[in-house]
């Protein structure tokens, strides 16, 4: 240890409680008063006693995040050693051993209704927030309205097995092909905008979705949504105790007693595929000279021009295909719920899968699984705090910004490196 | 034509509302160079502090109309404005310098805090207002007896915006901190380097944009009688489109932009469909950024190497 710096304690009293004031300013107005709903007139509860003790939280907040500042600057933070060697040991064993965890999970002794239901809940996102990395972190276009193709997929797959009793099975590539259709649609007049606008565009594009969704009545059942959406078969073996007539449900099949676990674990072993699939997908096409040229276009579009990339076309192909997998999650939301409605769809949603992906470090796969498990899984089990989650949400979504600008896990490290030996 | 003039009436007030939150949006990318994502929700707090103001000054007796609705304005203004000074400092000036999206994705970060923190401290529920200022003139009246009526209310609207707008215009025009925005706008690294604070003229900036905001908020308040949470997200997007009509950067731009969307959104509701009248709004937007994405009054910008 160095030796001891006298720490300069005027200066950081003083700036601890020049933070103090500043939320106490902003505190009397919003905090100190509260408006009751009376009959005819208002009423106002006084809440004074809020504005000291928020001013005290941040005081004493501000003045232990300065003393830390100030070890950290004279004491350089360093990883243990033991980080470096464990990377070196273990590292090629990671991903595969998260996989093989992910499989096992449902089988594990623990894994009742809720753990299976929360696991799939949790690779919807994965699904999702991997499927946003193509566009965001390979291509680098910020898109704020990715939940309008998850909306286009779940809508399809309703639809088309509402009106013509498709199965599961076939809408899915239906489901991802008509969301790509309206990822073409949207992206081909955008893509030439530059990144800050086509992220409010793409905002307005969803908003459009779901002001449509709520308003055909007739054909999306409007706020309402649609119930009764057909859950998938095994090739063709339901999973239900009492199937039509002629038709072998699942547990028969195998001769098992029946169990509504077995659809759960069905479902989770689908979403788990799907998402598995999207992975593969996009570590095999950065490989590919489009995926090449993706990364090269997010790092500067200018040079990519004058290399002879089409840009306006390999962004359109990013978009295409990122919209294809959210429209297959979509369709997979829909027939795990069994009902939707435009509730679903959002721009909060769309803010959530963002933040997955800009918080697990932009272009990094396992970064997107780190930063779901924190955002999804974490105020999932704190339900109790239920109140308090989207404050938080926001603020670490700032916070990790300006602490991490490169997320979690950064990865923008270009896939080729020449070597000058 | 009775009902066309009563629907531009409706449309002109709409759109000095959406004008006048639209300079906050238009200043700030002019000087940073970013999209201030969290400015719909810095107007949803000028509309709460606007709403309590207002109820406390009924609680305490002060009945005087003029004097009530300018103390309003007044501690509106100020309090917001703080609010908007605090969301630049912390979430936008650590990140200059940062890559591009990062201080985008971390005001739509502020915005969902703010959002969710008035949600937590002032109720879900939808803020009810009795009218303050009630009464107008009826300008003409149709031989069916539809009468055309311009609200006192909607009077100083129109008025307040035009005057805020010249100020705001003479401001920019004349005063030296007008001419340090200008700067900024035109060279960060140069402006500092002859003398110019940049982050205080960033910082005034916002301040300017909130204060805006703060007015058209109340006005908001008093003009529909509710408000709830949410109307920041809505109100947002909107005033954006409107900056971006009208050519983003440019002060007159965003005033003949919310205009224009204001019309838009009175008329459509008028002869088309009420519920579709966002989507009239958000179309107009994609529209514009295809023909003529840098707006009515905008100027071209040339991406260097």
């Amino acid at each position: 240890m160095a030796e001891a710096v006298p720490r300069d304690w005027p200066a950081l009293l003083k700036d601890a409680g020049l933070a103090a004031f500043v939320t106490a300013v902003l505190a009397f107005p919003m905090a100190g008063f509260r408006t009751l709903d009376g009959e005819a007139t208002m009423g106002i509860e006084y809440r004074l006693h809020w504005v000291p003790i928020a001013a005290a939280i941040v005081f004493a907040g501000r003045l232990i995040m300065r003393l830390w500042q100030s070890r950290a600057a004279r004491a350089p933070m360093q990883a243990p050693a033991w980080v470096g060697s464990f990377r070196d040991r273990f590292g090629n064993w990671v991903v595969p051993a998260f996989i093989g965890g992910a499989v096992v999970l449902p089988f594990l002794p623990f894994a009742d209704r809720t753990v299976v239901d929360l696991a799939t809940y949790v690779l919807i996102y994965v699904m999702l927030g991997w499927g946003l990395n193509i566009v965001v972190g390979l291509a680098g276009l910020l898109d704020l309205g990715y939940v309008a193709f998850y909306a286009v997929g779940a809508y399809s797959y309703a639809l088309l097995a509402q009106y013509f009793g498709f199965s599961f099975w076939l809408c899915l590539p239906l489901a991802g092909i008509f969301a790509a259709v309206f990822g073409v649609a949207l992206g081909f007049p955008v893509l030439r905008l530059r990144g800050d606008y086509l992220a409010i565009v793409t905002l307005g594009f969803g908003e459009i979705i779901r002001i449509v969704l709520i308003n055909w009545n007739n054909f999306t059942g409007g706020p309402n949504g649609l119930s009764g959406i057909p859950r998938p078969t095994l090739f063709g073996l339901p999973f239900t105790r009492e199937p039509d007539e002629g038709v072998i449900p699942f547990h028969e099949f195998f001769g098992l007693e029946y169990s509504s676990l077995q659809r759960l674990t069905f479902l989770y072993f689908l979403i788990l595929a799907l998402a598995l699939i999207t992975n593969l997908f996009t570590l095999r096409i950065r490989k590919l000279p489009i995926g090449r040229a993706w990364e090269a276009l997010r790092e500067d579009e200018i040079a990519c021009r004058s290399l002879g990339i089409n840009p306006t076309n390999t962004k359109l192909t990013a978009f295409a295909i990122g919209a294809m997998f959210g429209g297959f999650a979509g369709a997979f939301f829909a027939t795990r719920q069994g009902f939707i409605s435009p509730e679903s769809f959002t721009f909060l949603e769309s803010a959530v899968i963002l933040a997955i992906v800009v918080l697990g470090g932009m272009g990094s796969q396992a970064g997107v699984v780190i930063a779901t498990l924190f955002l999804i899984l974490l105020p999932e089990l704190s339900r109790d705090f239920q109140e308090y989650r989207m404050v938080v949400f926001g603020a670490a979504m700032v916070l990790i910004m300006v602490w991490r600008p490169q997320g979690l896990l950064s990865h923008r490290a270009p896939t080729v490196r020449l070597n000058p030996s | 034509m009775e009902y066309f003039l009563q629907q531009l009436i409706n449309g002109l007030t709409l759109g000095s509302i959406y004008g006048l939150i639209a300079i906050g949006y238009t200043m700030v990318y002019g000087i940073v160079g970013m999209i201030n994502f969290a400015h719909g929700e810095i107007y949803m707090l000028g509309a709460f502090i606007g709403i309590i103001c207002f109820t406390l000054l009924g609680l305490w007796g002060v009945t005087w109309v003029p004097l009530v609705i300018l103390v309003v304005l007044v501690v509106s203004v100020v309090f917001t404005s703080a609010y908007g000074w605090t969301v630049e400092r912390v979430a936008y000036r650590p990140l200059r310098g940062s890559f591009r999206l990062a201080p985008l994705i971390s005001a739509i970060g502020m915005s969902i805090a703010l959002q969710n923190y008035v949600q937590l401290i002032q109720g879900a529920k939808i803020k009810p207002m009795p009218p303050v200022l009630v009464g107008g003139f009826n300008i003409a009246e149709s031989a069916e007896g539809f009468a055309v009526r311009l609200s006192y209310l909607q009077i100083i609207i129109m008025l307040l915006t035009v005057a805020l707008m010249i100020g705001f215009t003479l401001l920019i025009a004349r005063t030296g901190l007008g001419r340090a925005q200008r700067a900024c706008q035109q060279d960060r690294t140069m402006a500092a380097l002859l003398g110019v604070n940049v982050d205080r003229t960033i910082s005034l900036t916002f301040v300017m944009g909130a204060a805006l905001a703060a007015v058209a908020g109340v006005m908001v308040t008093m003009y529909y009688g509710v408000i709830d949470f949410y109307i920041g997200f809505l109100a947002g997007v909107k005033a954006f489109t409107a900056a971006v009509l009208g050519g983003i950067g440019s002060l007159p731009g965003a005033m003949l932009g919310g205009l224009m969307l204001g019309l838009i959104e009175a008329f459509w509701s008028a002869y088309f469909s009420v519920e579709y009248k966002d989507v009239a709004a958000f179309g107009v937007l994609v529209i514009v950024l295809i023909f003529r994405p840098t707006g009515l009054l905008g100027r071209p910008e040339v991406e260097k190497v």
